[in-house]
């Protein structure tokens, strides 16, 4: 019993020790009254940084405005978007009325033009505040401003509020470079996305028309077929689609290819059905298959066979497509998805917006070598909750 | 008991088990059938699966065993399991299969934005697997003791062992036929037993039995208690939104509407089922009453056709029980061990396939310890106390993530905390408790009725202190979760 007792003392005391410690070794870490004042600085503007960086809103500016009031020391500080005022951090009605109105005739300044003090902006009953008014540009045009209130403004608040205004508008720009990054990477996945290739169109109208005299329902059949392919393909909205819904298009790709192959087309198919309604990035698969009948099996002239398939493995679906066709040289395939190679485009187009999707672990994995086919896997998570399928059909 | 037969039936329910798992998919399909096997699943197999996962040692064995004890007390059981996938077909199944998340940790970071939030969820989930599992290694410890006269240990191992090996090397590819054959299997298991113990017993004359000698008025429902009924019906509706392996089956369904249709065959299905262990019950505690014994009613199921029916149908029936029973212990496992190695594969081990056979793994032994050092209590109670920890944990996080925009992060933490914390201390320290003040011994073997409004209560006011961290993109969220799917006409 005393043991014990002995023991959590000891424990106590040492750790009372320990804190004491940190406690002096922390305050003098924290160094000079210049440095400290530099952490100060930069802390506060980090702050502000972080909610002026997504945007310039109402929510958004009440939050910037408390560190930036702190920053400048004065009593009452305004943001305010053209005649709005989106923040005001300290003040009661009156600066807020009066920030209204320097809002206004702030928004009519001209670009280029400083900080600016208004002696005695508010001059009734007890509280005597004067206001300095700094422009916030934004590609060279003024579109608001920071209105700083103190009871008694020196050059030193109004040159500070000029800075802090020429910082508002640095960080918004920033905040617009972040937003155009984004669309930038939008734009770059929607201009990967696979094109159906004018080679199987010829081909495909080709194939058709050799059975309209011999054969018209199947040539009826194959019009159809391709009807829906093209509209599957040329689909405008949605990067994203289901399992289900790709093996659909793989089917009518199918179809048409086997009229041109007849016989020599085989093909397996082994899809567990969990995974059907996964979600994966438009055309990713069929581009894949197109890539195995035209380099792996067009050159043969015994033909072959596809397998696609698609497992449950626990929280991810595994889809892949293996030929028994001519192969390639890994180090070709090496090039290929590294954008060197003119030929796969396919393949490459699949690789690059898989790991753009869902991150660089996650692109396709190619098993080859010259003579013993292809296989061509990928992994794809089943979690999507921020990938929405385009829902309804041709836009 | 003919032991050989416990030995061929339960051989030949692994055995089948994991066939079906390694090779029902296999069967290769050309283009010709393509649109068969791009249809996706159907609802009736899909409803088959869940009902197959979802009907474990507590509804096989402890449901008749718990009657054979208590009486009506029992019946409230069936009730609850059944009615808790009507809280889930009215609340829970559409808007979260069009969330597009896998598994409940999943949504509760798509829908708070928050990663500690999610490693909670996380945690919370892995704990309510492994304590799901403990009580299905004890009923196959208790039907390998009892059928073949080895030592209850084996039963687990053997359980415990088979999972393992068979979901660690991908044995459970086509889990929703696996699932949905032994739903049919238990149900054939326990509906020809209780058809051929009536016409024995009735003789073809339907009068032959008196209920009163079955149930007297002391144990009907006059003998209940309120607080008893209302806590358990809490933690057995609510309780079943929470499981693990619950959610991961409607994300097989291809939309929030074959949601629905899915969640209604359940309801249809598990309602039929419950039929039978409750006829089971009543005849048990009319003609053997000498079973009611706390260690050994739960085998009832099992002995009760050996005793009513006549040589070789008796033995015969009493395979055909094990092999249900056997079913129902390594459906429930297998399920629950698949979806407990994705969170833990996924959290921990970075997703890769040999991260998910590793979780696979543990996700056998761990519980096999617990159920080699604990004894069972009852299968039906213990099952009971794991739904009431779900529904003091995930379910508030759940409805309320799902129904109410003002839900925060740290309201799901505190709220989660509170009620793992109450629900937690009142199951392992509710025995002592209870032994030293009887009058709260009641509350505390049935925690739900308190910790669930607690841990609700706490969730809304913390989100409401909390009111500027609601996440910017839960109007957007909330609309793509109840708005229904447009018609999707590109055929």
């Amino acid at each position: 019993m005393i043991g014990a007792a002995g023991i959590l003392l000891g424990v106590a005391i040492s750790a009372a020790f320990a804190f004491a410690r940190r406690l002096v070794r922390g305050s003098r870490e924290l160094g000079t009254d210049a440095e400290r004042a530099t952490y100060t600085t930069l802390h506060l503007a980090s702050r502000a940084a972080g909610h002026l960086r997504g945007g310039f809103d109402a929510a958004d500016a009440a939050k910037a405005a408390r560190p930036l009031r702190t920053l400048l020391g004065c009593e009452a500080l305004a943001i305010t978007n053209g005649p709005l005022v989106l923040a005001l951090d300290g003040g009661d009605d009156t600066v807020r009325a009066e920030a209204e109105r320097l809002a206004a005739s702030a928004a009519a300044t001209t670009p280029g033009r400083r900080a600016q003090l208004l002696r005695d902006a508010i001059g009734s009953g007890r509280t005597h505040l004067d206001a300095v008014v700094a422009p916030v540009t934004r590609g060279g045009a003024v579109t608001g401003s920071v209105i700083a209130f103190a009871p008694r403004a020196r050059a030193g608040l109004v040159r500070a509020t000029g800075e802090v205004a020429d910082w508002v508008s640095a960080q918004l720009e920033l905040g617009e470079l972040d937003a155009s990054r984004t669309a930038l990477a939008e734009l770059e996945l929607r201009a990967l996305r696979a094109q159906i290739s004018p080679h199987f169109i010829y081909n495909a109208l080709n194939a058709i028309a050799s059975f309209i005299n011999t054969d018209p329902a199947k040539a009826r059949e194959l019009v159809l077929e391709f009807a829906d392919f093209t509209r599957y393909s040329f689909r405008r909205q949605g990067d994203f689609t289901t399992v289900a819904e790709e093996l659909r298009s793989i089917h009518s790709y199918l179809q048409l290819e086997r009229a041109r192959f007849g016989e020599r087309l085989a093909v397996t198919l082994q899809i567990a059905p969990e995974v059907l309604s996964t979600v994966i990035p438009f055309l990713s698969v069929q581009p894949l298959v197109e890539n195995a009948v035209r380099h792996g099996l067009e050159s043969r002239e015994t033909g072959g066979r596809i397998t696609i398939s698609a497992d449950d493995a626990g929280g991810f679906a595994e889809i892949s497509v293996e030929d028994d066709g001519v192969g390639i040289d890994p180090a070709v395939v090496a090039e290929v998805l590294a954008g060197g190679a003119s030929e796969h485009v396919g393949l490459r187009n699949v690789d690059a917006r898989l790991r753009q999707v869902y991150g660089d672990e996650y692109g396709l994995i190619v098993e080859t070598n010259v003579g013993s086919g292809m296989l061509v896997r990928m992994r794809v998570p089943k979690s999507q909750p921020h990938h929405e399928l385009a829902m309804g059909g041709v836009r | 008991m003919n032991a050989a037969l416990g030995y061929v039936s339960i051989a030949l329910v692994a055995l089948a088990t994991a066939l079906i798992g390694f090779y029902g998919l296999r069967v290769s399909r050309t283009t010709s059938d393509f649109y068969v096997a791009s249809r996706t699943v159907r609802p009736w197999w899909n409803a088959s699966a869940i009902g197959g996962e979802y009907l474990s040692a507590a509804s096989f064995l402890g449901i008749a065993g718990l009657i054979l004890l208590s009486g009506s007390g029992g019946l409230l059981f069936p009730i609850g399991y059944t009615a808790g996938y009507l809280m889930l077909l009215l609340f829970v199944a559409a808007p979260l299969r069009r969330s597009g998340a896998y598994t409940i940790p999943d949504f509760v970071e798509a829908r708070l934005e928050s990663r500690s939030a999610r490693r909670l969820t996380s945690v919370i989930v892995i704990v309510v697997g492994w304590f799901y599992i403990v009580p299905q290694l004890q009923g196959a410890a208790l039907t390998v003791n009892i059928t073949t006269g080895l030592p209850p240990w084996v039963g687990s191992v053997a359980v415990a062992v088979i999972v393992g090996i068979v979901v660690a090397a991908g044995g459970m590819r086509s889990i929703t036929f696996v699932q949905a054959f032994q739903f049919w299997l238990k149900l054939v298991a326990i509906a020809v037993p209780v058809v051929f113990i009536l016409l024995a017993v009735t003789d073809g004359a339907p009068t032959a039995l008196d209920a009163g000698d079955a149930f007297p008025a002391s144990v009907g429902p006059e003998s209940l208690d309120v607080y008893r009924t209302v806590s358990l019906l809490v933690a057995l509706l609510l309780g079943t939104m929470g499981l693990p392996h619950v959610l991961v089956r409607f994300y097989t369904n291809p939309d929030g509407d074959a949601a629905r249709t899915t969640t209604l065959i359940v309801l249809g299905l598990l309602s039929l089922f419950y039929l039978f262990p409750v006829i089971i019950g009543l005849l048990g505690r009319a003609f053997a009453p000498d079973i009611a014994d706390s260690g050994t009613a739960d085998a009832l199921v099992l002995l009760l056709p050996g005793r009513m029916l006549p040589g070789l149908v008796g033995d015969a029936v009493t395979a055909l029980v094990i092999a249900g029973a056997f079913g129902a212990f390594l459906s429930t496992t297998s399920g629950l061990v698949v979806s407990l190695a994705g969170v833990i594969s996924q959290e921990l081990l970075g997703g890769s396939v040999r991260g998910f056979r590793i979780a696979a793994i543990a996700c056998s032994l761990v519980p096999l310890g617990f159920a080699l050092v604990t004894a069972s209590s009852g299968l039906a109670g213990s099952v009971g106390l794991v739904f009431a920890f779900t529904a003091s944990t995930l379910c508030p996080v759940l409805l309320l993530g799902i129904w109410w925009r003002g839900l925060t992060a740290r309201g799901a933490i505190a709220g989660m905390t509170t009620g793992a914390l109450l629900c937690g201390a009142a199951i392992l320290a509710g025995p002592a408790i209870g032994q030293s003040v009887p009058a709260l011994r009641t509350v505390l073997e049935l925690p739900a009725a308190w910790t669930v409004p607690l841990a609700v209560g706490v969730t809304v006011l913390v989100s409401l202190l909390d009111r500027r961290r609601v996440p910017r993109g839960v109007d957007h969220l909330l609309a793509r979760l109840h708005v229904p799917e447009r018609p999707s006409t590109a055929r």
